[in-house]
């Protein structure tokens, strides 16, 4: 209404692409820190879970029934952020559904079944604790991390499609006349770039739960029940690091086949040319030349074909118009995330490999404090590295929404008022974000002080409703 | 074809409006629960009732959205680009809503429960009304076809939308109060089940005169829509209607039985009135189903994933709710004293376990 009430006056003059790309940015940045949670902190409680059933090991019990009740808070902001994006596909760019929703909705529709079963077990997990028998509690938290595996193949299947669009005909008028929904959802693009956001999600999940606990193990806490969560969830973190390092590396060169031109601004390539030379760092100038950063030689061109090894041909930003390739800007920050994510991942990587290599021949996890060290770092790192991903994909593709089908701006909304959207959205997600990092925060201090069991000698409470116990109970710990 | 798909859509708008709608009205009865003594046990009540089962609830909203752009992308995009307020005021309300009852259940003090509180109930309210207004805005033809936008303000600021939510907000709090009087009596908290069995009895009677009320101003506001539900949809009305005093009758009697089931039905029948009286239209006389529909491939993959749902999602959804009613889902794992400090009273919890009874 207000975006009205001053129009036509200078509010006009505001661009929404601009406005409606900073807000798609910033709900995305904000829900793609969540899904790692809400896809693999189910898994790692399940790990947790059944050890304590296994093996009656009553820290590994508690610490999936602390996960079990953090896990409540992130999935309910994941829940409603990702509401958000599917109201945000209409809102801030509604030409592009007009035009291919019938496509690129496909993969949505399965999505949303996965989603309907993660949320219904997801709270027959949560709130099941007490009254279910163990084991069929259990049970109930398996269904949560294979919807939590489909659902995000299903959903970055629709962005796949993006990159890679397929699977339909359009009519003389350009609309969309048939699809096949079978080859939208299974695009060229899908299997790597899914497979590359799953493993994603394990890591940054392992590293993020980790760190807080070698965070804690630095602190002092090194007992029993803050090793149990570290290991769980850095093992997980290690498990997927070399994983990521193959399919990353796939990815790039999927990337290199099929969209080159996000290639070139990935690997700062102006003109094609063979022999090129991988450059950490450096930009690209106005004039179209590459200035700083260190070149090392002749490895773009390996990396992209080893087949060929530094004779590899590698396409240059000008061999489409200006108008069809990422700005100048825009492959900057292509190129910048991309260091960004390869080095990060890497340095992960090393981290995972210390862990796993000291396991193998000593039967311990590491106990250098260096280690604990870059542990606690590594859940801040993982999350970079994987926004940094998402910005090579999405800003790599630009102009592109519909990668050499539409344009961004012809996709934007016609609402002035996207500036207003923006600057509440930004507030709005600004107050969750903190707070919810708080308000973890303000459990975990409490678990602390409350220390081991409330009900002590009930840790799965029998199927009777359980005997009472007294408050003072709490202190005998 | 379209007509199966339209036909899903509109089931997928009733689970949403009968499942998601009272957890929205809990939302309601939170705001009005008074003061934080006054207020602890129905907001307690609200609290344990919709904890376990509002996640849920609320995946249909997307199951509808997808859906809809899906199927009916035109419809989406003209949608989106007129009635972009109200929506993006939705989208930003579900956020905080959900946020803050998701938050509210984890902090100890009173002054942070009463922030989140009051931010999850006012949501709670202002969320049902957007999509009330949003729907008056569809049904009376305000949103032009062609993926162009109409008026961005009266679109949604008119006589049928205004109709329209007030109505969602009322009808919500109905449903609420009727599932609430249920979980009370369930959980053993007679006067419980009566304070909102009182709220329920009012609630319906409001929901009868904005009903009423709303008749006239969609004959002058909404022709197309008027015409349809006193023509096609004039069964589903007067199964509304008849459900409705139903279940005030029972209500009323404090019947132990019977009044949630004729509620709910009284609900979504007056939801597939609306649906039924616009048809054949998405877009009340300018855009089609048929017209509007998305190629054959596209709605055949929206018709197996419907199946899906039907054959995955639905047994479910009675196991979460089975296991919900039976009080096998009655809290989390771990004790925490932000599970018990909703104000000093006395409980009488029969199933969760931890301080009471000390």
């Amino acid at each position: 209404m207000l975006a009205t009430s001053l129009d036509p006056l200078a509010i006009t003059a505001l661009d929404p692409l601009g406005w409606a790309r900073a807000q798609m940015a910033l709900t995305l940045m904000f829900h793609i820190v969540l899904v790692p949670l809400g896809v693999s902190w189910a898994f790692m409680t399940l790990i947790a879970n059944y050890r304590a059933l296994k093996h009656h090991d009553r820290d590994a019990l508690m610490l999936a029934q602390r996960w079990s009740k953090y896990m409540a808070v992130t999935f309910a902001v994941g829940a409603v952020t990702g509401t958000v994006l599917s109201f945000e596909f209409g809102l801030l760019w509604p030409r592009f559904m007009d035009q291919w929703g019938e496509a690129f909705g496909v993969p949505f529709a399965f999505e949303g079944i996965f989603f309907f079963t993660e949320a219904i077990f997801i709270a027959i997990y949560i709130y099941g604790w007490r009254r279910l028998t163990p084991w069929t509690h259990f049970w109930s938290g398996v269904p949560i991390v294979v919807a939590g595996i489909f659902g995000s193949i299903s959903v970055v299947a629709a962005n796949a499609w993006m990159n890679a669009p397929a699977g339909f005909t359009t009519g003389p008028d350009g609309s969309v006349v048939a699809v096949d929904p079978v080859r939208v959802i299974f695009n060229d693009s899908m299997p790597l770039q899914a497979a590359h956001m799953l493993v994603a999600a394990y890591l940054v999940g392992g590293f993020l739960v980790a760190s807080v606990y070698a965070t804690a193990m630095l602190r002092g806490r090194t007992d029993r029940y803050h090793r149990s969560a570290f290991l769980i969830s850095f093992s997980v973190a290690a498990v997927a690091a070399p994983i990521q390092m193959g399919v990353g590396d796939s990815l790039a060169r999927w990337v290199y086949d099929n969209q080159p031109v996000k290639f070139a601004a990935i690997e700062l390539v102006p003109t094609t040319s063979s022999d090129v030379p991988e450059t950490l760092l450096g930009r690209l100038d106005a004039d179209g030349t590459v200035s700083g950063g260190i070149p090392i030689p002749g490895l773009a061109s390996w990396l992209s074909d080893p087949s060929t090894g530094r004779a590899t041909v590698v396409q240059g930003l000008d061999t489409v118009p200006p108008d069809a390739r990422p700005t100048v800007g825009q492959v900057n920050i292509v190129h910048l995330s991309w260091d960004v994510m390869v080095g990060l991942g890497t340095l992960l990587f090393l981290l995972a490999a210390w862990y796993g290599l000291t396991w193998l021949f000593r039967r311990r996890m590491p106990r250098s404090r260096l280690f604990l060290v870059a542990a606690a770092t590594s859940g801040v790192l993982a999350v970079i590295a994987m926004e940094a991903g998402w910005i090579v994909t999405e800003v790599g593709r630009q102009p592109w929404i519909v990668y050499g089908l539409m344009k961004v701006e012809d996709a934007v909304t016609g609402n002035t008022g996207v500036w207003l959207s923006f600057i509440v959205i930004a507030l709005v997600y600004l107050a969750v974000g903190i707070t919810t990092v708080l308000v973890l925060r303000a459990m975990s201090r409490r678990f602390r002080r409350a220390g081991g069991f409330v009900d002590h000698d009930a840790p799965y409470a029998p199927s009777e409703p359980p005997t009472p116990s007294v408050p003072e109970q709490e202190e005998v710990r | 074809m379209s007509t199966a798909v339209a036909v899903v859509l509109l089931v997928a708008v009733i689970a949403y409006a009968v499942l998601g709608g009272a957890d929205f009205g809990a939302g309601f009865w939170d705001l009005t629960a008074g003061g934080p003594q006054r207020g602890a046990r129905p907001r307690d009540l609200v609290e344990r009732a919709i904890r376990p089962v509002w996640e849920a609830n609320h995946v249909w909203l997307i199951f509808i959205l997808v859906i809809l752009w899906t199927s009916f992308p035109e419809a989406y995009a003209s949608i989106t680009l007129t009635l972009f307020v109200p929506m993006m005021i939705a989208a930003l309300g579900i956020v905080l809503r959900g946020a803050s009852f998701a938050f509210r259940k984890t902090v100890v003090a009173l002054r942070y429960r009463r922030i989140f509180g009051a931010a999850f109930a006012a949501s709670s309210v202002l969320v049902p009304y957007c999509m009330g207004a949003i729907v008056g805005g569809i049904a009376s033809g305000r949103v032009p076809a062609g993926g162009v936008a109409g008026d961005p303000a009266r679109s949604w600021i008119n006589p049928t939308s205004v109709v329209g939510g007030v109505l969602a907000v009322a009808a919500a709090a109905y449903l609420a109060a009727v599932y609430l009087v249920q979980d009370a009596r369930r959980l053993d908290e007679p006067d419980m089940a009566q304070h909102f069995r009182r709220r329920a009895l009012v609630s319906a009677v409001a929901v009868a005169v904005i009903a009423a009320a709303g008749a006239f101003v969609l004959r002058a506001d909404a022709g197309y829509l008027f015409d349809g539900l006193t023509s096609r949809a004039l069964p589903a009305v007067i199964v509304s209607g008849v459900c409705g005093v139903g279940a005030l009758v029972l209500l009323h009697r404090d019947a132990s039985r019977g009044a949630r089931a004729l509620g709910v039905v009284a609900v979504a029948a007056a939801v597939a009135a609306w649906g039924l009286a616009q048809s054949p239209y998405v877009l009340p006389e300018s855009l089609t189903f048929s017209a509007a529909a998305a190629p054959t491939g596209t709605l055949t993959a929206v018709l197996v994933a419907a199946v899906l749902a039907v054959v995955v999602v639905v047994p479910g959804f009675v196991l979460l709710f089975v296991l919900d009613r039976r009080g096998l889902l009655p809290a989390e794992g771990l004790e925490d004293e932000a599970d018990d400090v909703l104000e000093e009273r006395p409980r009488q919890r029969t199933h969760s376990s931890g301080h009471d009874g000390a």
